[in-house]
């Protein structure tokens, strides 16, 4: 097998996690793919690690995790005190500055 | 000329690891996108986290595979639970469109730029032999991590403690919450309680069930003059409509004959 397909997968995973971003509606899911597309980008900071006989790409996919364990903290308590506020999770009943 | 992306052949076992993990990947993710429940979305993205961190470790980053398994599936996932269970398990998602026209676009838009990265990648070349990591983990996987985290990036290692701190705080003043109005202490309630229009509830509200022809949490209480008294039903199920009518206990409306 060829080490590259890890990287077709992360694209493809990468890809699937765009979308669900842009079409699903409630917040956490939207936040689960944000997950999903730092953890694609991270399986191909391995795979070339691996290409490249070089561990800085998985000193990168480390810090990628740290930043993407801050954010999902960050964005949870957001989620939380908008729920709190509003008691709804959905992306779309957040657009008081449109009306 | 060499297609650099060619070369790097993996061992038989990691390809069939490979051909069977990858493919359930990607179905799990898709699933994620079109599954109506949260709960079900956060199951099937813990999937494909494991399924990223036996990738990890069949790529030499052995490391990088248990911190996965502990930051993402252990960490992460609990969170989004947690969350998820804050708000509500039942909350599904209205899958319809709010803005027209968004899906087809949205999918238009990921065909090509998925095409595109596939196409770039089929393309790519480096220019040399891919190497592998055993040289490179010749002396452990975790040593040799820890020699790059600790001199080259020692620096952006301090700075990403900094944000794990910040990040933490920040939640905390984000979830933290203020009392609009100042809490009642137990001497203010007390008085409150001898003030009120009656003399009723002075000695505390009367427990579900007393003197009833039930005894159960659902079934109010009577009074000693024979009427039900409906505060004695806890108040979240009276709101999910789990009380039972409390006009049937009034001691004028059942049936005393023998």
């Amino acid at each position: 097998m060829n080490a590259a397909n890890y990287l077709y997968v992360s694209a493809l995973l990468f890809t699937i996690g765009a979308v669900g971003v842009v079409v699903r509606r409630n917040a956490i899911v939207v936040f689960m793919c944000i997950e999903l597309m730092l953890n694609a980008a991270n399986l191909s900071f391995v795979t070339f690690s691996r290409i490249n006989g070089d561990l800085n790409g998985q000193v990168m996919a480390f810090f990628t995790m740290v930043v993407a364990a801050c954010e999902v903290v960050v964005g949870l308590a957001i989620i939380v005190t908008i729920y709190r506020s509003r008691r709804s999770a959905s992306v779309d009943d957040a657009s008081l500055l449109k009306r | 000329m060499q297609l650099a992306l060619q070369v790097g052949q993996t061992a038989q076992p990691e390809a069939i690891l490979f051909w069977v993990l990858a493919p359930l990947a990607v179905l799990a993710a898709l699933g994620m996108l079109l599954v109506k429940k949260a709960v079900h979305s956060a199951i099937l993205m813990a999937f494909v986290m494991i399924v990223l961190a036996i990738f990890y470790i069949a790529q030499d980053a052995v490391f990088l595979g248990i911190v996965q398994v502990v930051v993402y599936t252990g960490a992460v996932m609990m969170l989004f639970l947690f969350i998820l269970m804050l708000v509500g398990v039942d909350s599904s998602d209205s899958l319809t469109e709010t803005i027209r026209g968004l899906r087809p676009i949205a999918i238009t838009a990921a065909i090509g730029f998925g095409g595109l990265l596939v196409s770039l990648l089929g393309r790519a070349t480096i220019g040399r032999n891919a190497v592998g990591l055993s040289a490179a983990n010749a002396d452990g996987n975790v040593q040799a991590l820890a020699q790059l985290l600790f001199s080259t990036y020692v620096w952006p290692f301090e700075v990403v403690s900094a944000l794990l701190i910040t990040a933490a705080l920040g939640a905390m003043v984000l979830a933290h919450h203020h009392n609009t109005q100042v809490r009642q202490t137990q001497r203010q309630l007390s008085i409150n309680r001898f003030r009120g229009d009656s003399l009723g509830s002075a000695a505390g509200l009367p427990g579900p069930g007393v003197y009833a022809r039930h005894n159960a949490v659902d079934v109010p209480a009577l009074l000693p003059d024979g009427t039900p008294a409906p505060t004695s039903v806890n108040a979240s199920l009276e709101a999910r409509g789990d009380m039972l009518d409390y006009k049937k206990f009034d001691l004028a409306e059942v049936n005393t004959q023998v």
